[in-house]
């Protein structure tokens, strides 16, 4: 019974009725957008990376941080998965995984140094990084491009193959959701990262690790990154210097919308994860329904106010219950 | 006999401890002044052409949207707000001004209607920010994707490029006998008026004192939405302005025109000396800021060098400007906590021992 108050009332509940929504109304319009081999793998597969992205950008959000660099991470690293396997013949996949994950570990460990230890917001720190993982991304790959013939096949088939009519992607991106929820609902460390987010200055004076928590939030943000970049490559085979540009906007926006507040401490990584698939999800419906996908920024945008207005109401409305129980005890 | 302690020891530098000289020199403004003239004269020897006026002429013809958007953006950031969604202001008004002057609308009743549709953009920021009480970083990336989409949804891919040839000329006139293009006569207007408004009128003070503390600025009867919203709409306003320049210069509508300059702008902001905490920075150290990554980049384009490497330095530049002013505030409160406990010391040391 309260299970079920409990996923009747919370605020991923409404986003996922979104999400079935827009799935339903696509799906009316078109039966093959859900009904055919294509249109479910692609259901599945598009939003597959931004979670990833999204997951570990949400629990930067919640340690009152934010993440802008997860782009250029992205970037960065689908094109050294790129340039591992043209450059070191018979590497095997696990091994570029590993290298993908470790680079973005890194990189997120510079934003995470820098925001810690220097004390200076994370929103300029990672804007800087930004620029400068772009650029050495740029400057690296120049007008060079990594293309599908060559990554190896076995590599290829990972982006797009599927097992039990599930595809790799999603699979990969559901066990890394489900060991993030699983971190941040039950384990000490997790819910410190919430205390730090709701007031850093209480959980620093209580005594709680604040630096290395934020470092680690860091860190884990850009293994993340790191991880969905070996996957990007995995995934359209062609890598130019531009892949993930845009995506640090589009992850803050999937945590956004899945309830995860910019003021820190509050939401989860399911929430950003169903924000990743609804945002990716319309993207792809609106074609369908009839409107020009031009307009698919517009809803994106219009989606991330509505989702904060919702947001700032339901707070409002939770203070005056509280205040209003506060007066009838007295 | 020595007063006690505890009211010798002072916690911060008093306005008037140092020579005025070293107070107007010893600033994060002139640090900034003095690199970008470095740049120019190093450049100058340097690099070939950068000298001749052509460049000078390129130059401020391309950064001038920068310039321009930067003086509402300082006063946001001076309020501890920041204002995400100015380049898809810029990006909507250029649409609307292509739309509306393909219709067959007058050039200047296009121009308007685009700068009071920035405008409207900057109510909508506000009302956000201001009467719904949401945090602007959030509200302005949702704007960001908002307006953005609304300029690419109403043109899709295509790009209008016919305007009134008298208009694309005056855009990229200059101004009779020198190398400096037309657009900078309304921005130096402009700039004398934000800067008037900023130092030294009381609505400017005001911003400061929101930035140090809302609560404080609250109490002292400043009306700090109404503040804000302001700052908004003209950050909208200008935005919206810059957008139609942008088009003249271009002789190009597109949606996506200008799309991430929104952080060049605050790159530059920040790099001028503005506190992103607030409550701190000054115009000048803005237009130098935005003038050095201008130069910078020009330069590095003249002398051959890629010109994505001006990506990497910009990014550079604005985390060591951010971590330089960490360091130096860390290093400044150890060197007055030292003087404090040598005072307390000598103040002992005087005191008669009961």
């Amino acid at each position: 019974m309260r299970l079920a108050k409990t996923l009747f009332t919370a605020r991923e509940t409404g986003i996922l009725l979104a999400l079935i929504l827009v799935i339903v109304a696509a799906t009316v319009a078109n039966p093959s957008f859900v009904f055919s081999g294509d249109g479910w793998r692609d259901l599945l597969l598009t939003p597959s990376l931004l979670l990833l992205v999204a997951v570990g950008q949400a629990v930067v959000i919640i340690t009152r941080n934010v993440d802008l660099s997860v782009g250029s991470v992205v970037g960065l690293t689908a094109y050294l998965t790129g340039r591992l396997f043209i450059d070191v013949p018979g590497i095997p996949a696990i091994a570029v995984f590993l290298a993908g994950g470790l680079l973005g570990a890194v990189l997120g460990l510079v934003n995470g140094a820098l925001v810690a230890y220097a004390k200076v917001p994370a929103l300029v720190i990672t804007l800087g990084t930004m620029y400068v993982y772009r650029g050495i991304n740029i400057a690296w790959t120049g007008s060079d491009r990594i293309n599908a013939s060559d990554l190896p096949k076995d590599f290829r088939g990972l982006g797009t193959g599927m097992i039990l009519g599930l595809p790799y992607l999603t699979l990969i991106a559901l066990a890394v959701l489900i060991i993030a929820a699983w971190y941040l609902h039950t384990r000490r460390s997790g819910r410190e990262l919430y205390a730090i987010g709701s007031d850093p200055a209480a959980a620093h004076l209580y005594g709680l690790p604040v630096t290395r928590r934020i470092l680690t939030a860091f860190v884990v943000s850009g293994a993340l990154s790191g991880f969905a970049g070996v996957l990007f490559a995995a995934r359209y085979g062609t890598v130019a210097s531009n892949a993930g540009y845009g995506w640090e906007l589009q992850a803050i926006g999937a945590a956004v919308i899945g309830g995860v507040a910019m003021a820190g401490g509050a939401g989860t990584v399911w929430g950003a994860a169903v924000g990743a698939f609804l945002l990716l999800t319309i993207n792809r419906a609106l074609p369908i329904i009839g409107i020009d996908d031009f307009w698919q920024q517009a809803v994106v945008g219009a989606l991330i106010i509505g989702a904060i207005v919702l947001d700032r109401v339901l707070a409002v409305r939770r203070h005056r219950k509280l205040i209003a129980e506060r007066e009838d005890h007295r | 006999m020595t007063a006690p302690a505890t009211t010798v020891v002072s916690t911060g530098t008093p306005a008037h401890a140092h020579p005025f000289w070293r107070r107007a020199l010893i600033t994060r403004e002139a640090a900034i002044i003095a690199l970008l003239v470095l740049v120019i004269v190093y450049s100058i020897a340097t690099v070939p052409a950068f000298g001749s006026p052509l460049t000078l002429t390129y130059l401020l013809r391309d950064i001038a949207p920068i310039l321009l958007i930067a003086l509402p953006m300082t006063l946001i950031i001076v309020t501890e707000e920041i204002d995400l969604s100015v380049a898809s202001i810029l990006g909507l008004s250029s649409v609307l001004t292509g739309v509306l002057t393909q219709a067959g609308a007058p050039f200047p009743v296009a121009a308007l209607v685009a700068i009071v549709a920035g405008a409207v953009c900057g109510v909508i920021n506000g009302f956000l920010v201001t009467v719904v009480g949401l945090p602007s970083l959030a509200v302005t990336i949702g704007t960001l994707a908002l307006f953005r989409g609304i300029a690419v949804g109403l043109l899709g891919t295509t790009a209008i490029t016919e305007f009134p040839e008298e208009w694309t000329d005056l855009a990229k006139a200059l101004i009779p006998g020198t190398p400096i293009p037309v657009i900078m006569i309304p921005f130096v207007v402009l700039a004398i008026v934000f800067a008037i408004l900023l130092h030294f009128t009381p609505f400017g003070r005001a911003l400061y004192a929101i930035g140090l503390s809302k609560e404080a600025a609250h109490f002292s009867g400043i009306d700090v939405a109404k503040t804000k919203f302001t700052l908004f709409v003209l950050s909208g306003a200008v935005s919206g302005l810059a957008g139609v320049y942008f088009t003249l210069l271009y002789s190009n509508a597109r949606g996506d025109n200008a799309t991430g300059m929104e952080l060049q702008v605050i790159a530059a902001v920040l790099l001028g000396g503005v506190s992103i905490f607030g409550g701190r920075g000054a115009l000048h150290g803005v237009i130098a800021g935005v003038l050095l990554i201008g130069t910078l980049g020009s330069a590095l384009r003249l002398a051959g060098i890629s010109g994505e490497v001006i990506n990497i330095i910009t990014g550079v530049l604005l985390i060591l400007s951010v971590v330089s002013a960490a360091v130096l505030a860390w290093a400044r409160g150890r060197r007055i906590s030292r003087i404090g406990r040598r005072r307390l010391r000598t103040a002992r040391a005087a005191a008669p021992t009961p």
